[in-house]
Protein backbone atom coordinates (compact mmCIF):
# COMPACT_ATOMS: atom_id res chain seq x y z
CA UNK A 1 0.00 0.00 0.00
CA UNK A 2 1.40 3.45 -1.29
CA UNK A 3 2.03 5.78 2.18
CA UNK A 4 -0.69 8.29 2.36
CA UNK A 5 -0.90 11.15 4.31
CA UNK A 6 -3.20 10.57 7.57
CA UNK A 7 -5.27 11.91 9.88
CA UNK A 8 -4.00 12.55 13.52
CA UNK A 9 -3.97 9.66 15.46
CA UNK A 10 -7.03 9.69 17.65
CA UNK A 11 -4.34 8.10 20.64
CA UNK A 12 -1.78 11.38 20.15
CA UNK A 13 -4.41 13.80 19.79
CA UNK A 14 -4.92 16.54 22.66
CA UNK A 15 -8.72 16.07 23.74
CA UNK A 16 -10.67 18.94 23.90
CA UNK A 17 -14.03 20.35 24.94
CA UNK A 18 -15.11 19.97 21.28
CA UNK A 19 -13.85 16.66 20.26
CA UNK A 20 -15.19 15.10 23.87
CA UNK A 21 -18.60 16.63 23.20
CA UNK A 22 -18.97 15.29 19.54
CA UNK A 23 -18.08 12.06 20.18
CA UNK A 24 -20.46 11.81 23.50
CA UNK A 25 -23.34 13.19 20.91
CA UNK A 26 -22.72 9.60 19.43
CA UNK A 27 -21.81 7.72 22.84
CA UNK A 28 -25.53 9.28 24.31
CA UNK A 29 -27.33 8.73 21.14
CA UNK A 30 -26.26 4.91 20.47
CA UNK A 31 -27.01 4.32 24.48
CA UNK A 32 -30.74 6.07 23.77
CA UNK A 33 -31.33 3.96 20.56
CA UNK A 34 -30.41 0.91 23.15
CA UNK A 35 -32.67 2.09 25.15
CA UNK A 36 -35.62 1.97 23.16
CA UNK A 37 -36.36 -1.25 22.85
CA UNK A 38 -36.34 -1.33 26.55
CA UNK A 39 -38.76 1.20 26.71
CA UNK A 40 -41.17 -0.80 24.40
CA UNK A 41 -40.93 -4.14 26.31
CA UNK A 42 -41.77 -1.42 29.51
CA UNK A 43 -44.66 -0.94 27.74
CA UNK A 44 -45.28 -4.69 26.24
CA UNK A 45 -45.84 -5.02 30.52
CA UNK A 46 -47.79 -2.34 31.07
CA UNK A 47 -49.90 -3.55 28.25
CA UNK A 48 -50.08 -7.17 29.87
CA UNK A 49 -51.00 -7.47 33.19
CA UNK A 50 -51.00 -5.70 36.81
CA UNK A 51 -48.67 -8.58 37.66
CA UNK A 52 -46.10 -8.12 34.32
CA UNK A 53 -46.00 -4.22 35.15
CA UNK A 54 -44.92 -4.57 38.79
CA UNK A 55 -42.13 -6.76 37.76
CA UNK A 56 -41.05 -4.12 34.87
CA UNK A 57 -41.54 -1.42 37.70
CA UNK A 58 -39.33 -3.29 40.83
CA UNK A 59 -37.02 -4.23 37.89
CA UNK A 60 -36.74 -0.45 36.78
CA UNK A 61 -36.44 -0.20 40.70
CA UNK A 62 -33.74 -2.02 41.50
CA UNK A 63 -30.46 -0.45 41.72
CA UNK A 64 -29.14 -1.40 37.98
CA UNK A 65 -32.56 -0.38 36.70
CA UNK A 66 -31.80 2.84 38.41
CA UNK A 67 -28.33 2.82 37.31
CA UNK A 68 -29.45 2.97 34.03
CA UNK A 69 -32.26 5.46 34.12
CA UNK A 70 -29.96 8.07 35.59
CA UNK A 71 -27.29 6.88 32.80
CA UNK A 72 -30.41 7.00 30.16
CA UNK A 73 -31.62 10.63 31.59
CA UNK A 74 -28.35 12.09 31.50
CA UNK A 75 -27.92 11.15 28.14
CA UNK A 76 -31.18 12.22 26.76
CA UNK A 77 -31.02 15.88 28.10
CA UNK A 78 -27.68 15.78 27.03
CA UNK A 79 -28.44 14.85 23.00
CA UNK A 80 -30.74 16.97 23.33
CA UNK A 81 -28.96 19.88 24.12
CA UNK A 82 -26.24 19.30 21.93
CA UNK A 83 -28.55 18.10 19.36
CA UNK A 84 -29.97 22.02 19.52
CA UNK A 85 -26.82 23.32 18.93
CA UNK A 86 -26.04 21.03 16.26
CA UNK A 87 -29.76 22.57 14.80
CA UNK A 88 -28.02 25.99 14.98
CA UNK A 89 -24.60 25.34 13.52
CA UNK A 90 -26.91 23.52 10.50
CA UNK A 91 -28.39 27.02 10.09
CA UNK A 92 -24.93 28.60 10.19
CA UNK A 93 -25.24 29.96 13.82
CA UNK A 94 -22.76 29.84 16.98
CA UNK A 95 -19.83 29.30 14.67
CA UNK A 96 -16.44 30.95 16.22
CA UNK A 97 -14.08 29.44 18.61
CA UNK A 98 -15.53 31.25 21.48
CA UNK A 99 -19.07 30.79 20.83
CA UNK A 100 -18.45 27.01 20.63
CA UNK A 101 -17.14 26.69 23.49
CA UNK A 102 -19.71 28.73 25.37
CA UNK A 103 -22.38 26.74 23.90
CA UNK A 104 -20.85 23.77 24.38
CA UNK A 105 -20.02 24.38 28.78
CA UNK A 106 -23.57 25.63 28.40
CA UNK A 107 -24.69 22.08 26.91
CA UNK A 108 -22.88 20.27 30.10
CA UNK A 109 -23.97 22.71 32.90
CA UNK A 110 -28.06 22.59 31.37
CA UNK A 111 -27.71 18.66 31.01
CA UNK A 112 -26.44 17.99 34.32
CA UNK A 113 -29.02 20.69 35.99
CA UNK A 114 -31.85 19.13 34.33
CA UNK A 115 -31.36 15.64 34.86
CA UNK A 116 -30.87 16.60 38.66
CA UNK A 117 -34.11 18.54 38.39
CA UNK A 118 -36.10 15.35 36.50
CA UNK A 119 -35.07 13.62 39.62
CA UNK A 120 -35.80 15.62 41.88
CA UNK A 121 -39.40 15.81 40.53
CA UNK A 122 -39.48 12.44 39.63
CA UNK A 123 -39.26 11.38 43.40
CA UNK A 124 -40.79 13.92 45.34
CA UNK A 125 -43.51 14.29 42.57
CA UNK A 126 -44.18 10.25 43.45
CA UNK A 127 -44.59 11.08 47.05
CA UNK A 128 -47.59 13.71 46.21
CA UNK A 129 -49.02 11.32 43.46
CA UNK A 130 -48.32 8.51 46.44
CA UNK B 1 -6.02 16.37 -23.59
CA UNK B 2 -8.10 16.69 -25.93
CA UNK B 3 -10.23 20.49 -26.50
CA UNK B 4 -13.83 19.29 -26.23
CA UNK B 5 -16.38 20.49 -27.82
CA UNK B 6 -18.89 19.83 -24.96
CA UNK B 7 -20.23 22.70 -22.66
CA UNK B 8 -19.69 23.25 -18.96
CA UNK B 9 -23.14 21.84 -18.31
CA UNK B 10 -23.05 18.92 -20.90
CA UNK B 11 -20.08 17.33 -19.07
CA UNK B 12 -21.65 17.56 -15.36
CA UNK B 13 -24.88 17.01 -15.84
CA UNK B 14 -26.39 13.18 -14.71
CA UNK B 15 -22.94 12.92 -12.63
CA UNK B 16 -23.54 14.74 -9.65
CA UNK B 17 -25.94 14.78 -6.87
CA UNK B 18 -29.21 13.95 -7.79
CA UNK B 19 -30.68 15.83 -4.42
CA UNK B 20 -31.19 12.74 -2.85
CA UNK B 21 -27.60 12.16 -1.35
CA UNK B 22 -28.51 14.59 0.93
CA UNK B 23 -32.00 12.71 2.06
CA UNK B 24 -30.43 11.18 4.79
CA UNK B 25 -28.88 14.49 6.65
CA UNK B 26 -32.29 15.99 5.55
CA UNK B 27 -34.12 13.82 7.42
CA UNK B 28 -32.41 13.21 10.50
CA UNK B 29 -32.55 16.78 11.25
CA UNK B 30 -35.90 16.81 10.71
CA UNK B 31 -37.04 13.60 13.02
CA UNK B 32 -34.52 15.39 15.18
CA UNK B 33 -36.94 18.98 15.30
CA UNK B 34 -39.79 17.35 15.69
CA UNK B 35 -38.46 15.22 18.45
CA UNK B 36 -37.48 18.15 20.47
CA UNK B 37 -40.84 19.00 21.67
CA UNK B 38 -42.37 15.42 21.64
CA UNK B 39 -39.48 14.25 23.56
CA UNK B 40 -39.83 16.61 26.07
CA UNK B 41 -43.34 16.20 26.52
CA UNK B 42 -42.91 12.16 26.50
CA UNK B 43 -40.05 12.39 29.49
CA UNK B 44 -41.73 15.15 31.24
CA UNK B 45 -45.28 12.88 31.33
CA UNK B 46 -42.70 9.77 32.59
CA UNK B 47 -41.46 11.63 35.28
CA UNK B 48 -44.45 13.12 36.68
CA UNK B 49 -45.75 9.72 36.28
CA UNK B 50 -43.19 8.01 37.82
CA UNK B 51 -44.45 7.05 40.96
CA UNK B 52 -47.98 6.16 39.87
CA UNK B 53 -50.19 2.90 40.40
CA UNK B 54 -51.18 0.50 37.22
CA UNK B 55 -54.52 2.16 37.27
CA UNK B 56 -53.12 5.28 36.80
CA UNK B 57 -50.83 4.31 33.75
CA UNK B 58 -53.24 3.13 32.02
CA UNK B 59 -55.73 5.81 32.55
CA UNK B 60 -52.77 8.08 31.04
CA UNK B 61 -52.35 5.79 28.09
CA UNK B 62 -56.00 5.59 27.24
CA UNK B 63 -56.23 9.21 26.29
CA UNK B 64 -56.33 9.29 22.49
CA UNK B 65 -53.92 12.73 23.03
CA UNK B 66 -51.58 10.58 24.58
CA UNK B 67 -52.12 7.58 22.34
CA UNK B 68 -51.37 9.60 19.59
CA UNK B 69 -48.15 11.82 20.99
CA UNK B 70 -46.50 8.59 22.89
CA UNK B 71 -46.92 6.77 18.67
CA UNK B 72 -45.07 10.05 17.10
CA UNK B 73 -43.17 9.89 19.79
CA UNK B 74 -42.09 6.18 19.87
CA UNK B 75 -41.74 6.04 15.97
CA UNK B 76 -39.97 9.77 15.55
CA UNK B 77 -37.45 8.40 18.37
CA UNK B 78 -36.72 5.13 16.54
CA UNK B 79 -36.34 6.41 12.84
CA UNK B 80 -34.48 8.92 14.19
CA UNK B 81 -32.15 6.30 16.09
CA UNK B 82 -31.98 4.17 13.00
CA UNK B 83 -30.38 7.35 11.05
CA UNK B 84 -28.10 7.90 13.67
CA UNK B 85 -26.74 4.29 14.17
CA UNK B 86 -26.44 3.98 10.09
CA UNK B 87 -23.98 6.74 10.26
CA UNK B 88 -21.60 4.94 13.15
CA UNK B 89 -22.12 2.00 11.21
CA UNK B 90 -20.77 3.85 7.86
CA UNK B 91 -17.93 5.73 9.79
CA UNK B 92 -16.57 2.65 12.02
CA UNK B 93 -17.28 -0.43 9.95
CA UNK B 94 -15.48 -0.68 6.84
CA UNK B 95 -15.86 -3.95 5.52
CA UNK B 96 -18.55 -3.24 2.77
CA UNK B 97 -19.65 -6.64 4.01
CA UNK B 98 -20.48 -6.57 7.70
CA UNK B 99 -21.28 -2.71 7.03
CA UNK B 100 -24.49 -3.36 5.07
CA UNK B 101 -25.34 -6.97 7.34
CA UNK B 102 -25.25 -4.20 10.65
CA UNK B 103 -27.50 -1.89 8.22
CA UNK B 104 -29.59 -3.83 7.50
CA UNK B 105 -29.83 -5.36 10.75
CA UNK B 106 -30.72 -2.01 12.62
CA UNK B 107 -33.37 -1.19 9.95
CA UNK B 108 -34.97 -4.74 10.77
CA UNK B 109 -34.65 -4.37 14.34
CA UNK B 110 -36.14 -0.14 14.10
CA UNK B 111 -38.91 -2.36 11.96
CA UNK B 112 -40.09 -4.87 14.66
CA UNK B 113 -39.67 -2.20 17.40
CA UNK B 114 -41.95 0.02 15.41
CA UNK B 115 -44.26 -2.05 14.61
CA UNK B 116 -44.64 -3.89 17.89
CA UNK B 117 -45.10 -0.33 19.94
CA UNK B 118 -48.00 0.76 17.92
CA UNK B 119 -50.15 -2.67 18.32
CA UNK B 120 -48.85 -2.11 22.05
CA UNK B 121 -50.47 1.49 22.06
CA UNK B 122 -53.83 0.28 20.47
CA UNK B 123 -53.84 -2.58 22.52
CA UNK B 124 -53.35 0.17 26.01
CA UNK B 125 -55.62 2.85 24.33
CA UNK B 126 -58.42 0.46 23.73
CA UNK B 127 -57.94 -0.86 26.93
CA UNK B 128 -56.91 -4.46 26.17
Amino acid sequence: MKTRPLSPHIEIYRPQLTSILSVAHRGSGIVLALGLPVLVLWFVALSRSAEAFHLAQSWAGSWVGRVALLVWSLCFFYHLLNGVRHLFWDVGMGYGLKATYRSGYAVVVLACALTAIAWIVGIFGARWIG
Amino acid sequence: MKKSFATAEKRVRYLGSAKEGVGHWWWQRVSAMALIPLSIWFIASLVLLSGADYSLWRAWVQSPYVAVGMALFMLGAIYHGVLGLQVVIEDYLPHHGSRLFWILLVNFAGWILGALSLVVFIQLFVGR
